[in-house]
């Protein structure tokens, strides 16, 4: 494989809950300006492993590199200043606050971040403005700038949270489950926009819509209790057994079915 | 996100409220005058504990520990160690600094209701301690400062805190760079986080920010105006007592600024005014007014929580601040 | 609760100091049994409707008017007027309690903060008018049996062992009711899980109602056993809600058994300190430890961590 140094990496890290392993031993890499997918049944302990490497949770062993750097034990939202991004499996917004005021908070963080504080407040204004205004535009919620967030349809409130992450300019975006409970239309909408956010962006994407993973993946991570089962491009997890057997196979999947 | 006039009506309505607090001192019988500064300084108190309550979302039920922080550290430093009235504010101001800091580091390790309950025995502890240690405090019946103690030394100039001219100023003073500094938070972008970590704590966290050290600035701001608001009280009434430690003087600032409206400006003044001359009134007829307290704090809650100002921004004038 | 105003601290010797811990010990007994009843009440509320209500020891001021209302009826039959207290008393204070459970706390959906904020309020409903029915002097009740027993150093008031008898019966039996019956499953099926306990067609509404009625009754009867001992006043309430407080924290909110070792703990030595030293500073650190309990093991002694 080409010696390109790994955005994220994780170093046989594993959680433990009681008896239950829910990570166990984990050696995982993303690389810089891909899109890679985490796949696996439920329980496979997708979720868990994104919030050992996002922070919200601490790991039982093992160690997390981002951009070379350790951050095992750096708080949530220390990684989150360092470029790491997450968008809530349950949608986590501010519903009581009109959607440009969601962004605006992930916005500011961003715009703290890039040019410190000591930028007149009529630039940090106009600025901050724009943030917001091209982060609702990318996701098409830019006419729903002044709703309340909670008057949404649930697919928009989806996409808000995937604007807020945007607004974060991160270098690495998680997305859990984004499209769950959304609609065939908003789900190529959603499609389209993280094809174009991955030119700027390293994308992970926690999915069970295997179409989508399928359309949308450079590679694919397979997750079985708490193990990764395979990894490799689209094509090569389409036709390994192991994971069929494990997972698409299990499901009746017609997607990667090979008839031997 | 403030536009332009929507800026300029929010300073406008501000000004204009604090120029009226300042010419009403010339048209007021003495009897509300009197009632009027008692009122400026508790709605200083009842400002600062919005800021914790309304903004952050954190409501504490020992506060009345960082009002009488200020008190007995302006009123003992006056009395006991003769300090001119100016260092005494001081000392009052970082007594309630450093109980905060204090508070902070332990209470907002804990939420909601354990949060509420820990602050309230925080707060039963530090007034049980005024009464322990009565031979500097005097416990519940206080000690008075005198007229002398309570003379206002500033260059040439010499201001006697007793007379009633010089303590409604000065408490429009207080009030007006406590109400600015509020002003001034809430629009800031520090302003916004609070109300994100009110909101969604844990949304809060996943855009970056620190929401511990967030929570610790706003007690921070809350206990220092909180305990300059009790400093003042000291050194404007010439009155020290275990009572204003006690726990009715924490349940006071939630009911005025519920009255009022949380997490609004000008609700907390609102709020401890109406709340003042209701007890005036209903204590002439009754000395059972406490029973008009519950029942308004019941009323509140059940129908109304969003008081009086919050009721007519989220109704009509969204602008409000 | 009653405090020792025998021998001067200064006056005893080596030899004093057996009876004295005797007596310190029986009296924080009293104590302990009394607060276990009203602090069961608190823990009771807290464990299945997971609010906070800071009115319990108004109840608990309730139970106590009522008791002194029932006796003075009954001036020449104390036992009578007693009985009739016994009953009486807890009986009102329910129907008190259930009539603020459905207008207060039901419209707020037991939301826990509000929920605080609104029995705030109705303490001071509850306290005022109380000041307005029965006038800020204390109320004195005689007790119904003045046996006392003869210990070799000091004589002591038969009926505050009743007392301690009646209350660990009153235990004995609420623990009884929640562990072997039908009512006590639903109660506890609620506390577990609420919504599943609705899936199986739990009146949980119902069981709310009941178990916050149930808790102000033990308030209201604790008060009704401690009447005689401690007069009855309109501000009795403070010091016993604080104390349930203090001992439902420390054993763990919504844990019976923890609940009971606190109250034996927080009793006993709260006798104990009052007597050997300054009861403010007993309370001094009874509060602190409340606090750093709360902040650092949030689940007491022996509570669960919630879910």
């Amino acid at each position: 494989m080409a010696a390109v140094t790994p955005l994220l990496s994780t170093h046989g890290v594993s959680r433990y809950f009681g008896g239950l392993v829910a990570v166990d031993h984990v050696n995982f890499e993303v690389l810089p300006r891909e899109i890679r997918a985490l796949i696996g049944p439920n329980g496979a302990g997708k979720t868990t492993l994104v919030n050992l490497i996002c922070g919200r949770l601490a790991p039982s062993s093992g160690t997390v590199y981002f951009e070379g750097e350790e951050i095992t034990h750096h708080p949530a939202h220390i990684r989150v200043g360092k470029g790491i991004a997450y968008t809530f499996q349950i949608t986590s917004i501010f519903g009581n606050l009109s959607c440009a005021d969601n962004v605006a908070l992930a916005a500011q963080r961003a715009l703290t971040r890039a040019t410190g504080r000591h930028k007149p407040r009529n630039y940090r204004r106009t600025t901050l403005s724009a943030s917001i205004t091209e982060a609702l535009d990318r996701v098409g919620l830019a006419d729903r700038a002044q709703l309340q967030a909670a008057s949404l349809s649930y697919g928009h409130q989806r996409l808000l949270e995937v604007a807020m992450g945007l607004a974060l300019q991160p270098k690495l975006l998680i997305l859990d489950e984004p499209t769950q409970g959304l609609s065939d239309g908003e789900i190529e909408h959603f499609c389209n926009l993280v094809k174009t956010v991955a030119t700027e962006a390293t994308i992970l994407l926690i999915e069970h819509n295997m179409p989508v993973v399928m359309a949308l993946a450079n590679r694919i991570t397979v997750l079985h209790h708490g193990a990764i089962l395979a990894e490799g491009t689209p094509e090569e997890i389409r036709a390994n057994t192991a994971v069929q057997k494990a997972y698409l196979g299990a499901n009746g999947g017609e997607e990667g079915r090979v008839d031997y | 996100m403030i536009g332009r006039t929507e800026s300029t009506r929010v300073v406008g309505l501000h000004g204009a409220i604090l120029t009226a607090l300042f010419l009403l001192q010339f048209i007021l019988p003495a009897y509300h005058h009197g009632m009027l500064t008692r009122i400026m300084v508790l709605a200083t108190y009842a400002i600062g504990y919005n800021i914790l309550f309304g903004y952050t979302g954190l409501l504490s039920l020992g506060h009345a520990m960082f009002f009488a922080a200020g008190l007995y550290g302006a009123g003992l430093t006056v009395y006991h160690l003769a300090w001119p009235v100016l260092l005494g504010f001081v000392s009052g101001v970082l007594s309630g600094f450093i109980l905060a800091v204090m508070i902070g580091f332990l209470a907002l390790r804990t939420v909601g209701v354990a949060f509420m309950i820990v602050t309230m025995m925080f707060a039963q502890a530090f007034y049980l301690l005024t009464l322990y240690y009565a031979d500097y405090t005097r416990g519940d019946e206080g000690f008075v400062l005198t007229q002398n103690m309570r003379r206002l030394a500033l260059g040439e100039w010499t201001f006697n805190l007793a007379d009633p001219i010089i303590r409604y100023n000065a408490a429009l003073l207080l009030l007006s760079i406590c109400l600015i500094a509020c002003l001034l938070l809430v629009h800031s972008s520090r302003g916004r986080v609070l109300v994100a970590i009110r909101e969604n704590e844990e949304r809060a966290t996943m855009l970056g920010y620190n929401t511990f050290a967030n929570k610790l600035m706003a007690m921070l701001m809350s206990g220092m105006m909180c305990a300059a608001a009790g400093a003042a009280y000291g050194l404007l009434f010439g009155y020290v007592g275990s009572t204003f430690a006690s726990i009715h003087y924490s349940i006071s600032p939630l009911l005025w600024v519920l009255l009022g409206g949380a997490a609004t400006t000008l609700g907390p003044l609102l709020g401890t005014l109406c709340m003042f001359y209701l007890v005036d009134i209903s204590s002439g007829y009754t000395s059972a007014y406490l029973l008009f307290v519950g029942l308004i704090l019941v009323l509140l809650i059940v129908c109304f929580p969003k008081g009086i100002l919050g009721t007519i921004r989220e109704r009509r004038l969204t602008w409000l601040p | 609760m009653s405090r020792l105003a025998i021998t001067p601290r200064n006056r005893f010797s080596i030899m004093d100091f057996g009876p004295y811990l005797l007596l310190a010990s029986l009296e924080g007994l009293v104590t302990a049994a009394i607060l276990a009843l009203t602090a069961l009440g608190l823990s009771l509320v807290f464990g299945v409707m997971r609010v906070v209500n800071v009115a319990h020891g108004e109840f608990f001021m309730l139970g106590a008017m009522l008791t002194w209302a029932f006796t003075s009826l009954f001036l020449g039959y104390p036992v009578l007027g007693f009985a009739l207290a016994m009953i009486g008393s807890p009986l009102i204070v329910g129907i008190i309690a259930l009539v603020a459970e459905r207008l207060v706390l039901r419209r707020l959906h037991y939301d826990p903060e509000a929920t605080i904020v609104a029995t705030i309020g109705m303490l001071y409903i509850i306290q005022q008018l109380a000041l307005s029915f029965y006038g800020p002097e204390a109320r004195a009740v005689i007790a119904p049996v003045t046996f006392r027993i003869q210990f070799p150093w000091f004589g002591y008031a038969g009926y505050k062992l009743l007392v301690v008898g009646i209350s660990i019966f009153l235990l004995l039996a609420t623990w009884f009711v929640i562990t072997h019956t039908r009512v006590g499953l639903m109660m506890r099926a609620t506390q577990y899980d609420r919504e599943t306990a609705q899936a199986f067609s739990i009146p949980v509404d119902r069981v709310y109602a009941g178990v916050f009625a149930a808790g102000a009754m033990l308030a209201a009867i604790a008060a009704v056993l401690i009447v005689p001992i401690q007069q009855a006043h309109y501000l009795m309430g403070l010091d016993p809600l604080l104390l349930s407080f203090i001992v439902v924290i420390i054993g763990g909110l919504g844990s019976l058994k923890g609940t009971m070792l606190a109250a034996l703990f927080i009793g006993m030595s709260d006798g104990m300190i009052s007597v050997f030293f300054s009861p403010t500073l007993a309370k001094i650190l009874a509060t602190l430890l409340v606090a750093l309990v709360l902040v650092y093991r949030p689940q007491g002694l022996f509570g669960e961590v919630s879910r």
